[in-house]
């Protein structure tokens, strides 16, 4: 039995900077000063969600894509109790998260954007620890604490302060700790930010097998290839708004004309390029060199016999045709009329 | 209530205490040893202080090895705790009320102040030599006030430390604690600030004065003292005011 989640109309406003943000330098010690002077100091405002709502299945692997301060780990935030929403409500099964945090507590792990590791501990320690607060006995937290060293790769550094470790050291300790009281539901926020490619198909690989034992999954990434190859689900988040969701395949279907075919004839007649450009579906035809084309269209295949059709009548032949299907990169194009990585 | 998750975090600091030992035990009571020394045995040797400084001093001595370990033990921690790398959220995220994280980061600095008092009696005792005139003269109001002067110590901690930012701890230093270390009546009882009728009334705000007083009014009742109730008001009074504030700025710092 696996848990899921539930997001209706979250709001966020920080009246203060978020904590990813660097902290303010003033020494505030006692209450605020309170008004009264010429004019109200100008208040700290940021919008970082505006009405977010999702349903995340149990046992799904989820993503939210986005750009940078699009909204992601504010609701990651409010999923793992630590951000509290300005509006609307999140429920892990059937928890309220904001009424009560303990329970959801219990069933989440969560892998921060930036290893938040208890640095006066070891490596060992930190999982043990992690074990005792969620209640395991000695024996428990200890076979499990080994499983996931060696599973992990750092059961030769397991007794080093983890302090000493390198970011990708860091970063496999975070998801072992996070996986350390077998959660439900595990949140991942930007686990694959400044990860070398093998060590990120294995961390890919890890989240795919504790996928595949029932848990949900949650992921933030603003890397499109991350997103097409993990997720069964995504939501598409810009400015603290879901702009679309659905499987990556769906996604990338509802773009029009998001199909590339690259089409390479015998010879390119006068006139075939605009005959083309009269198939159905078809938005865009361009003639490229060496009797080639390129011809952008809502579908792929299915294109193919009359497109062989329309070159036979013009008197050519098609020798070779690439299609290449929509990404999801176009597909934040098309909505957002930005680049991902703008 | 999870007294289990309580339990696991309160090892946690007592291991990390555990240990950074020897470093804490420097870090805490070297400063204050080696004043006992100066002024409690090499000036009264001298002749340049009464011999009956030592009565003055030994108590005053314990109360500021107290009150400054709770700074030691749970401001410090807290302000590395809380800063950029939000060491402290693995167990924000433990499965238990997040105010208890923070009465737990003042049981853990009333135990530390605990240990720190209990090392410095033998220790100054032996170091200001023959001649101290100091006994558990009144055993209850002696541990009562220990108690007290403990919790302020964790209390105060936590809410210095969850009002401190990490470039601020060496204004914390030297604009609170070493104000608080000389107003504090550590060195002198309350009533020789009679000369100074302001300040007198000035460092009445001052925890680390009851404190003092108290401890000297339970092992050393012939030096002059301020009354045992009223130490005991104001040390609870105190304890309430900065545990409450304290806690009021955990959990602001805990959820954004």
């Amino acid at each position: 039995m696996g848990i899921g989640i539930r997001i209706a109309e979250l709001h966020k406003v920080y009246d203060s900077p978020p904590p990813m943000a660097a902290r303010g330098a003033g020494f505030a010690f006692g209450g605020m000063r309170s008004g009264g002077k010429k004019e109200p100091k100008k208040k700290f405002e940021v919008a970082a969600l505006a009405g977010i709502s999702l349903t995340i299945d149990a046992g799904e692997i989820f993503g939210l894509l986005g750009p940078n301060g699009a909204g992601k780990s504010t609701t990651i935030g409010i999923l793992t109790t630590r951000t509290e929403p300005t509006g609307g409500r999140a429920f892990i099964g059937d928890y309220d998260v904001w009424r009560q945090p303990v329970q959801v507590k219990r069933l989440i792990g969560v892998v921060p954007q930036r290893p938040n590791l208890d640095f006066a501990l070891t490596a060992r320690e930190i999982l043990l620890f992690h074990g005792a607060y969620f209640g395991q006995s000695a024996h428990e937290r200890t076979r499990r604490s080994e499983e996931l060293l060696e599973k992990f790769k750092l059961t030769d550094r397991a007794d080093h302060m983890a302090r000493t470790f390198s970011g990708g050291m860091m970063q496999r300790l975070s998801i072992a700790r996070a996986m350390m009281h077998d959660p439900e539901v595990l949140f991942l926020d930007e686990p694959s930010a400044g990860l070398d490619p093998q060590t990120r198909l294995l961390l890919w690989e890890l989240v795919r097998d504790y996928n595949r034992q029932g848990k949900t999954i949650v992921i933030t990434t603003h890397y499109m290839d991350e997103a097409d190859a993990l997720c069964h689900r995504l939501a598409i988040i810009d400015h603290g708004r879901i702009i679309a969701q659905g499987t990556p395949a769906e996604l990338k279907a509802s773009i029009p004309g998001g199909y590339l075919l690259r089409l390479r004839f015998d010879r390119l007649p006068e006139g075939l390029a605009a005959e083309l450009e009269r198939l159905p579906g078809v938005s865009e035809v361009r003639a490229t060199e060496d009797s080639s084309a390129d011809l952008y269209a809502d579908r792929g295949g299915p294109l193919i016999a009359a497109i062989v059709n329309t070159a036979q009548a013009a008197g050519a032949e098609l020798r070779d045709v690439h299609i290449s299907e929509p990404s999801l990169e176009t597909l934040f194009l098309h909505h957002t009329g930005r680049s991902l990585r703008e | 209530m999870n007294w289990k998750t309580f339990y696991a975090m309160l090892s946690r600091d007592g291991h990390v205490a555990r240990r950074n030992l020897i470093p804490t035990l420097v870090q805490n009571l070297l400063q204050p040893l080696l004043l006992v020394f100066v002024f409690g045995r090499v000036l009264t040797s001298g002749g340049m202080m009464s011999m009956k400084f030592k009565d003055v001093l030994l108590p005053g001595i314990m109360a500021v090895s107290m009150v400054l370990s709770g700074i030691q033990a749970v401001a410090m921690p807290l302000i590395a705790e809380f800063q950029f790398t939000r060491e402290i959220e693995d167990r924000l995220l433990a499965p238990i009320e997040t105010g208890w994280l923070a009465i737990e980061k003042v049981v853990a600095g009333m135990i530390q102040a605990l240990v720190a008092g209990l090392v410095v009696i033998p220790a100054a005792w032996l170091l200001l030599g023959s001649g101290v005139n100091v006994s558990l003269r009144q055993p209850v109001a002696f541990f009562v006030i220990c108690g007290l002067v403990a919790l302020l110590s964790g209390a105060g901690g936590l809410a210095l430390g969850c009002s401190v930012g990490q470039t601020q701890i060496g204004l914390m230093f030297s604009l609170i604690v070493a104000p608080m270390m000389m107003f504090g009546c550590v060195y002198y009882p309350w009533s020789f600030l009679s000369a100074f009728p302001v300040l007198k009334v000035a460092v009445l705000i001052n925890p680390l004065v009851y404190a003092s007083e108290g401890l000297r009014g339970a092992l050393a009742p012939q030096v002059p003292h301020m009354p045992i109730a009223v130490v005991l008001g104001a040390l609870a009074a105190l304890d309430v005011a900065l545990l409450a504030l304290g806690l009021k700025r955990f959990r602001k710092k805990a959820v954004s």
